[in-house]
């Protein structure tokens, strides 16, 4: 799964305490960067991807040769002007695109599997802050990502409250609900049941659990988009047959479509890392680390916030986001909040939708005006 | 800039912190910022306008007043600004009473119903009045709650409500209103602009 010539790595030397307890040290930070660092080092984003996603934001990913996953909103001249600002990315640890993770070997060579650390989205931040280090930049310009890379902005800015200027969560939550727990524990459930997991070892037996993770993948895949999205891209159109055949194959299109997705998924993706990072998302409560009151978390920011929602996400919807803004303003901090009207549902942050890339692209170029 | 924006900002002392509710594109919140150091803040229903005001780089919550004002905390604001915009809340006592209590002191603007024009239009042509603060059609107007300067002059004093200052507006001509020619005042003044503090 790792083609590891096209993968930069940072190994971090100094041990890190996770949240179960464990420490871990040497382990490996798989990043990517694209744009250039300015004499100031005032020019860095660090972007944090979502569930699925990796340190190849935009551009050709070298490993999968597909579109990056944020080509719309990062590059040259979109609303992550690369021609202005460097963006940092790194694969979160537990995944499956270089970082420390589930598919490599313990201490004595052996693939870790189910006895990797379970991981938390403080610990992955915790993790990539290192980069801050390694590229010696002692303030980012801006934070931001869509999701768990939303959780992982604000879990970020509540560690570190002085290391970013301006901080950007989108289509995110403050505390995964228990909707969303419910879906992560169907995909889990989904993959664990898969004969080929073998309890997790799969790498070991040369077999993969893909079914389990396909089915995990279509199941999420549908939490990603709106009734209506749907409604209007498929609706009941069939595939390529002009009536029914009362059968189970895929009649609609709908189904064929979820199908490719679970298995173009299988091939980019480890099922242990989906069992890891899903747990990571759940076991988020940002406010539950500050007694209860959220407000707390970023009592010692001075960063400009600004929170974008949308109006088809159902999965982290904008009562979800506006609570940050709540927590927020609760504080006299500096926040601006929209909500995108698009009906491409929690996925819009992906896709091309122009009011939530201007939005974007205004926020930090008005933002950088200002330093 | 509105003459009305102008009182307004006149209002309003240098390095202050403001919010003003119902933006709109940002025009009183950019000049505050840019020529009296106002760390400003918006709140504005429309998302068209909400993006318009992040455009000029200025910080705004998409949100309702009768719903969103409650988050912000006691006196968290030096003012409060409201233009022309109270009398189309469902609730416009709520409103007033939440923008005392998150500024220290609130600015309110009314379009009024007491303007000689707006007496003529309805005393001579018999339908509802069209002026240049009042230009809607009686069916989509925004305005639920229309007053006139007297009645929102009775309304905050039987509130408690201090007035600081007091003005009516017509055109480019402004001038105190008090007492004694608050009459006068209801039936030439088109705006009546109000520095209340409870």
């Amino acid at each position: 799964m790792n083609t590891e010539k096209n993968i930069k790595t940072l190994i971090v030397k100094k041990p890190l305490k996770l949240d179960c307890g464990k420490t871990i040290k040497d382990f490996p930070i798989a990043y990517e960067t694209y744009g250039s660092l300015n004499s100031k080092k005032d020019n860095a984003i660090l972007v944090f991807h979502a569930l699925t996603g990796d340190q190849f934001v935009t551009g050709i990913n070298p490993v999968t040769n597909k579109e990056g996953w944020w080509s719309y909103a990062v590059g040259p001249d979109k609303a992550i002007d690369t021609n202005k600002y460097f963006v940092i990315c790194s694969n979160v640890i537990g995944g499956c695109m270089g970082s420390y993770g589930p598919s490599h070997k313990d201490p004595d060579k052996k693939i870790f599997g189910t006895n990797f650390p379970v991981i938390t989205i403080n610990d992955m931040v915790n993790a990539q802050y290192n980069l801050l280090d390694h590229f010696g930049i002692d303030k980012l310009f801006s934070i931001t990502g869509g999701s768990m890379g939303g959780m992982q902005v604000l879990q970020f800015i509540s560690n570190f409250p002085n290391k970013s200027k301006t901080v950007i969560p989108i289509a995110t939550t403050s505390s995964h609900s228990a909707q969303n727990i419910a879906f992560n524990e169907l995909g889990r459930q989904a993959i664990t049941a898969d004969s080929d997991w073998k309890d997790g070892n799969y790498t070991s037996n040369n077999i993969n659990p893909g079914k389990g993770l396909a089915v995990a993948r279509m199941a999420a895949h549908i939490t990603y988009l709106s009734k209506k999205g749907l409604q209007e891209k498929f609706g009941r159109k069939l595939q390529e047959r002009e009536d029914l055949k009362f059968g189970f194959d895929a009649d609609f299109q709908i189904e064929s479509y979820l199908r490719y997705q679970g298995s173009v998924f299988v091939d980019r993706f480890d099922a242990n890392s989906y069992l890891y990072i899903t747990r990571a998302m759940d076991y988020f409560d940002l406010a539950k680390q500050f007694k209860g009151n959220l407000s707390e978390a970023f009592i010692n920011t001075k960063a400009k916030f600004f929170i974008i929602s949308f109006t088809s996400d159902w999965l982290y919807p904008t009562q979800e986001n506006k609570d940050i803004v709540i927590a927020l303003n609760s504080i006299g901090a500096d926040v601006g909040f929209v909500e995108i009207k698009s009906d491409k549902g929690h996925d819009s942050f992906l896709l091309d939708v122009p009011d939530f890339l201007g939005a974007l692209k205004n926020f930090l170029d008005k933002s950088y005006e200002e330093n | 800039m509105k003459n009305e924006f102008q009182v307004i900002a006149d209002l309003i002392e240098k390095d202050k912190k403001v919010l003003d509710v119902g933006c709109a594109d940002g025009t009183l919140m950019k000049f505050l910022r840019d020529n009296k150091n106002i760390n400003i803040r918006g709140l504005e229903i429309s998302k068209e306008k909400v993006q318009e005001c992040i455009a000029k780089g200025l910080t705004v919550i998409e949100g309702n007043a009768e719903k969103d004002l409650k988050q912000f905390p006691d006196k968290s604001f030096d003012y409060v600004v409201l233009s022309q915009t109270l009398q189309a809340f469902l609730r416009p006592e709520l409103v007033l009473d939440e923008l005392l209590r998150v500024g220290k002191k609130a600015i309110v603007t009314i379009p009024n119903f007491g303007y000689w024009k707006v007496r003529f239009h309805l005393l001579f042509k018999g339908t509802m009045p069209i002026t240049k603060t009042l230009p809607d059609e009686w069916y989509n107007t925004p305005n639920l709650h229309m007053c006139t300067i007297k009645d929102f002059f009775h309304f905050v004093k039987s509130k408690d409500i201090k007035i600081f200052k007091s003005l009516a507006l017509n055109n480019l001509n402004k001038s105190i209103i008090n007492e004694s020619n608050l009459g006068v005042k209801n039936l030439f003044a088109d705006l009546g602009i109000f520095l209340i503090e409870k």
